[in-house]
């Protein structure tokens, strides 16, 4: 039995030399090197793959490369699982596991099956009219009974062990498919010397001619392939690449192609990424794509067995696989007649139905000659087999093609279908190309580009060898000669093949008598004859919304069997030709990608850069606890031995009131500012005045945005005359640069201002407590850093070890403080400095925790308070406002909603039992008493545990806050379900007149 | 995603560059005295063409200069960039 499915020769690609191990749904088979899951399976006789979406249908392989709607399995176990792949697409490697999807308990006996039984209740729309009432059950038992019910495989649920690459591409010309077209254009462009890449989904470069009968030149089709592909190898110009499938056609000639980089290696080596990603940049693109056999709508047409007559010449050709033998070919056209050719070279002699009256083409000729008997006028009605193809109920057509004149019973064990062509016209689609119908070949082909995009060959609609292969070189030089002055024309050779007569307008039999079996237009999403017919009975007219109603064309087949089936279907019941329907949209991805592949190694610490401060290993090895801010980890608090993380701040916040606290602040955002106009654009940049700041001196600055809203805060200092240095906060670093860029080129190009960051270059350590002034004292003893010496808002450079030192006395602590500058490659040795000089002093690191702490019972505002909703003069920042000149975002300040007397401004809370920690985010109500919508009058921005006065504080922001002082509210807490009753206090509640910073 | 032509470095990736917004709207002069009605425009109110538009881009992960682009709304087809101080080539 195994294997029993092979053809007589060996004329394909597969190499029976080598053995393949495989199992599916738990049977081990064997299959050979070359071979897909797909071709090892038939030559097991094997053709019932899985159950259908919707009614569970028994199904098997409809194709034999993505155009397959029916045969996707679940692959491999574990974390390495993945649902939903296209049997036609996996080659065999050893030890291959593989499983039927939606079907329980097996695909031979499922459940499920029961809603084919029952498929009169499960017609179009019939989850939007079903699900609609009541409307609470929506989400409790439709939703969840409709998604355990839907849906094809399973998703794993642990991570992708696997790795992942992306990669990005530049070339003249990229040529997506290795058909004759592509072949032609790609070899044309190749040597007239552009860059080209051509990219093949399947595992062997030739599309077409690994399967046709012709001659090119002197050669077979098949030779001029291998021919022309070792000449393009040998080209330096040329990136080949097979598995790999362009996907998705974007803007400004951005395509992206997936290739299959290692999953058809038994062992790949550790670091080589299954799958990788390219985004190609092309200057132009050829799309080679072919096409698409079509099937033709008979009763019960979608039983295992019953497959795509090309499908069929592929696995005999190429993968040396028998789909049956006893085949049943039926045809509008005569390229199936080269399957039934095909079949004769193994000693089968097929069943022929051809629609046709009749035909004279070459291969229909030889055919006849055979004595093969030709069933011209006929058509298949209905079949039989539950698990695969049995029988055919078969007959002779009216003169109309609208009955059955009579039927009769044939034994078949498959049916090789062909309803003629469709060029894969998706990619052109994509890029924006308006589709025309061409009547000669019944379907929509490339017409009116929006983008550098060319679609050659078949997918262009010129089915012909001859034409395929002119077009190809035409336009593959023609293209090329944009990029290179070379004009190397390459010659189109001559060719050879047999002629086909045309094929005829009829995808859809009659239905026998009396019976209404489905007849199938769209397999994956189980649409049949009936449903587009419902849809239009009930009178969904627009193509677009007979797609949505009846899903035809949707999901991850994207509709590459049934869209021309559908659309011609609804052209005959509305008796308008098929350009008047016009046609549904192509989207990406053209095949369904792995989302592995699209995240590529942005995963887990790769997903965002990390930037660390050179002080960070100090960190680490203190014992820090890090957090993020932004993209900078920076120490959390540093906990000692058994402390939590309260304890730890406590003692850091009150070592700095008490002693001298370290902090690494080098995260700050800093912009070196340098320019004559440099004092004149600072007082436009900030809301106070600039002009008169000495030289050696700080100031803290505001900057509106022009809505008048506080953008960021921070001080800056004048180092001479026009050089300034300014400091962000650490989140909004970037967006004010941008924001200074913006002013000084788009708005006020004539400022002479230039603008740098130097976060970077600078490594800033604040110290802070009362004791910070000795300690810096011993450790720079040859400057005066007494309060006359270096006052509040002054700065003084210096050396130590000979490394440059800036010393600013600035403090966001609120205490006498000191921040210490040095380049950042000095950072980790100043710290270290004033760490060993320090512990003389009970010198304590503090983390971000304490600083918040710190600044919160000092009142200052920071971006909890800053979110983007405040003016100055909500956030007590009214002194910061100059009343004499004109800055940005000044104009907004005066509108009457901002200077309302019932904004909502800063204040200070203090729960009243001195105990309770209030929530940030917490409402501020009156009364928690009363029924809910409670009137809130503002909103619990920051919290604290003040190490002053040892009970909670927080700043809140709330409706006319000034005149809430001293009154009791409520802090409610809807998520922890606390209401806490609160004094209201000033937001300043350490130190209010700021003596500390300047004793 | 889009190629954009940087004035200053050449054709780029979209991803190294941000989007500033209408490139015709001219601040109000610093000190101007000025109707809420018409500050409230150059604030908040911005025209939505579909077809060519004129705007801002920022080159932020290049070179950081902010430049001019001609591009249509509906197709991202851009006709020309030019520096601050020039005009298009059109």
């Amino acid at each position: 039995m195994s294997n029993a499915y092979r053809t007589k020769n060996s004329t394909g690609l597969i190499n029976k030399n080598k053995k393949i191990n495989f199992s599916f749904n738990g049977h081990t088979y064997h299959g050979y090197e070359g071979d897909t899951l797909a071709s090892a399976l038939i030559s097991n006789g094997i053709h019932l793959i899985g159950r259908s979406f919707k009614y569970h249908r028994p199904r098997g392989f409809l194709g034999v490369g993505v155009e397959e709607p029916n045969a996707m399995v679940q692959l491999h176990e574990g974390n390495k699982s993945e649902p939903n792949i296209m049997a036609t697409e996996v080659e065999l490697v050893e030890g291959l596991k593989a499983k039927s999807q939606n079907c329980w308990p097996s695909v031979q006996f499922d459940i499920g099956e029961v809603n084919n039984l029952l498929n009169r209740f499960f017609p179009a729309g019939f989850y939007y009219k079903t699900f609609m009432w009541p409307k609470s059950f929506w989400m409790k038992i439709y939703e969840p009974f409709i998604r355990k019910a839907a849906g094809m495989g399973v998703a794993p649920l642990q991570p992708d062990p696997d790795r992942y690459e992306h990669n990005y591409e530049h070339c003249d010309v990229l040529v997506v498919g290795s058909g004759p077209s592509g072949l032609a254009s790609a070899l044309a462009a190749a040597k007239n010397g552009a860059r080209v890449i051509l990219a093949e989904d399947k595992a062997n470069f030739g599309g077409s001619l690994l399967t046709d009968e012709v001659t090119i030149g002197n050669m077979s089709g098949k030779e001029w392939a291998n021919d022309t592909v070792a000449q393009l190898k040998s080209l330096p110009n040329v990136i080949m690449k097979k598995r790999s499938q362009v996907f998705g056609y974007y803007d400004h000639n951005m395509t992206v192609m997936i290739e299959r980089v290692s999953d058809h290696q038994e062992n790949p080596s550790k670091y080589t990424p299954r799958q990788r990603l390219h985004y190609i940049r092309a200057g132009e693109v050829i799309v080679s794509t072919g096409s698409i056999e079509r099937p033709i709508s008979f009763g019960n047409n979608d039983r295992p067995g019953i497959l795509l007559a090309s499908a069929a010449k592929e696995y005999m050709k190429v993968y040396e696989t028998l789909v049956g033998k006893k085949p049943i070919i039926f045809t509008n056209n005569d390229t199936a007649y080269s399957t039934a050719l095909e079949f004769l070279k193994n000693d089968i002699v097929p069943v022929i139905l051809d629609t046709r009256n009749n035909s004279n083409g070459e291969l229909v000729k030889e055919v006849k000659q055979k004595g093969v008997n030709i069933r011209f006028n006929s058509g298949i009605a209905d079949t039989k087999g539950h698990l695969k193809i049995k029988s055919a109920v078969i007959g002779e057509l009216d003169k109309d093609k609208e009955n059955f004149t009579s039927l009769e019973s044939i034994d078949c064990d498959c049916i090789c279908m062909s309803g003629g062509w469709t060029p894969t016209v998706h990619l052109s689609s994509q890029a924006g190309n308006k589709l025309k119908f061409n009547e000669e070949i019944d379907a929509f082909v490339p017409d009116k580009k929006r983008q550098r995009e060319s679609a050659v060959g078949a997918a262009n609609g010129s089915f012909t060898l001859n034409q395929s292969l002119a077009e190809g070189f035409q336009v593959g030089f023609d293209l090329s000669n944009k990029f290179t002055d070379n004009n190397i024309e390459t010659n189109t050779p001559n060719s050879k093949e047999p002629k086909y007569e045309k094929h005829e307008r009829l995808w859809c039999m009659p239905l026998p008598q009396g019976k209404k079996p489905k007849r199938f237009i769209d397999f994956q999403n189980d649409v049949a004859v009936s449903d587009v017919e419902l849809a239009i009975r009930e009178g969904f007219r627009s193509i677009e919304h007979v797609k949505r109603y009846t899903t035809l064309g949707m999901a991850g087949d994207q509709g590459k069997t049934s869209n021309l089936n559908g659309l011609q279907y609804v052209s005959n019941i509305e008796k308008k030709i098929v350009p008047e329907v016009g046609h549904t949209t192509f989207r990406p991805p053209y095949t369904p990608v792995t989302i592995g592949a699209i995240v590529g190694r942005e995963v887990g610490n790769h997903y965002l850069p990390t930037r660390k401060s050179p002080i960070h290993n100090w960190h680490e090895e203190n014992n820090a606890v890090f957090v993020a801010a932004g993209l900078w980890q920076r120490p959390r608090y540093y906990p000692k031995e058994s402390e939590n993380m309260n304890d730890a701040v406590n003692r850091e916040a009150a070592n700095v009131r008490k002693n001298v606290g370290i902090c690494d602040v080098t995260t700050l955002g800093k912009i070196d500012i340098k320019g004559p106009d440099a004092p004149e654009f600072l007082n436009r940049v900030y809301t106070n005045a600039w002009l008169k700041l000495p030289v050696g001196k700080a100031r803290y600055g505001v900057m509106l945005r022009e809505d008048g809203m506080v953008f960021d805060d921070g001080t800056t200092s004048r180092l001479s005359e026009n050089h300034f240095h300014m400091t962000t906060t650490t989140a909004q670093a970037a967006n004010v640069l941008s924001h200074l860029e913006y002013y000084l080129q788009v708005v006020w190009p004539e400022l002479d201002v230039n603008v740098l960051s130097t976060t970077e270059q600078w490594s800033g350590i604040a110290v802070a407590g009362p004791k910070s002034r000795e300690l810096l004292s011993k450790l720079f003893p040859n400057i005066d850093l007494s309060n006359e010496g270096l006052p509040f808002m002054g700065l003084v450079d210096t050396n130590i070890d000979g490394i440059f030192a800036r010393i600013y006395r600035i403090s966001f602590s609120g205490e006498l403080a000191y921040e210490v500058n040095v380049e950042s490659n000095f950072g980790l040795h100043m710290w270290k400095k004033i760490m060993d000089e320090g512990k003389a002093f009970n010198i304590e690191p503090y983390g971000t925790e304490a600083l918040s702490t710190l600044r919160i019972e000092m009142g200052h505002v920071a971006g909890a308070e800053l979110d983007g909703r405040a003016v100055p003069f909500d956030v007590g920042l009214n002194g910061m406002v100059s009343k004499k000149k004109d800055f940005i975002g000044k104009r907004s300040l005066s509108k009457e909603a901002f200077t309302s007397e019932d904004r909502q401004t800063i204040v200070g809370l203090v729960p009243l039992d001195k105990r309770t920690k209030i929530p940030e985010g917490s409402h501020i109500v009156e009364n928690d008493k009363v029924a809910s919508p409670v009137p809130k009058l503002g909103h619990v921005s920051s919290s604290c545990w003040s190490v002053e006065y040892n009970n909670p504080f927080s700043i809140a922001i709330i409706k006319d806050g000034k005149n809430k002082i001293g009154k009791n509210l409520f802090a409610v807490s809807p998520l922890k379900d606390i209401s806490i009753p609160v004094e209201v206090v000033s937001s300043h509640y350490v130190d209010p007149d700021g003596e500390r910073v300047r004793s | 995603m889009l190629e954009i032509k940087c004035p200053y470095c050449g054709k780029r990736s979209q991803n190294e560059f941000s989007y500033g917004g209408d490139a015709t709207v001219k601040r109000p002069t610093l000190g101007e005295e000025i109707s809420t009605e018409d500050w409230d425009n150059f604030v908040y109110f911005r025209d939505n063409p579909r077809g060519k538009h004129t705007e801002l881009w920022h080159h932020v992960s290049g070179c950081r200069q902010w430049f001019k682009a001609s591009r249509d709304t509906a197709t991202h087809e851009i006709f020309d960039t030019c520096k601050m101080n020039e005009a298009f080539n059109e």
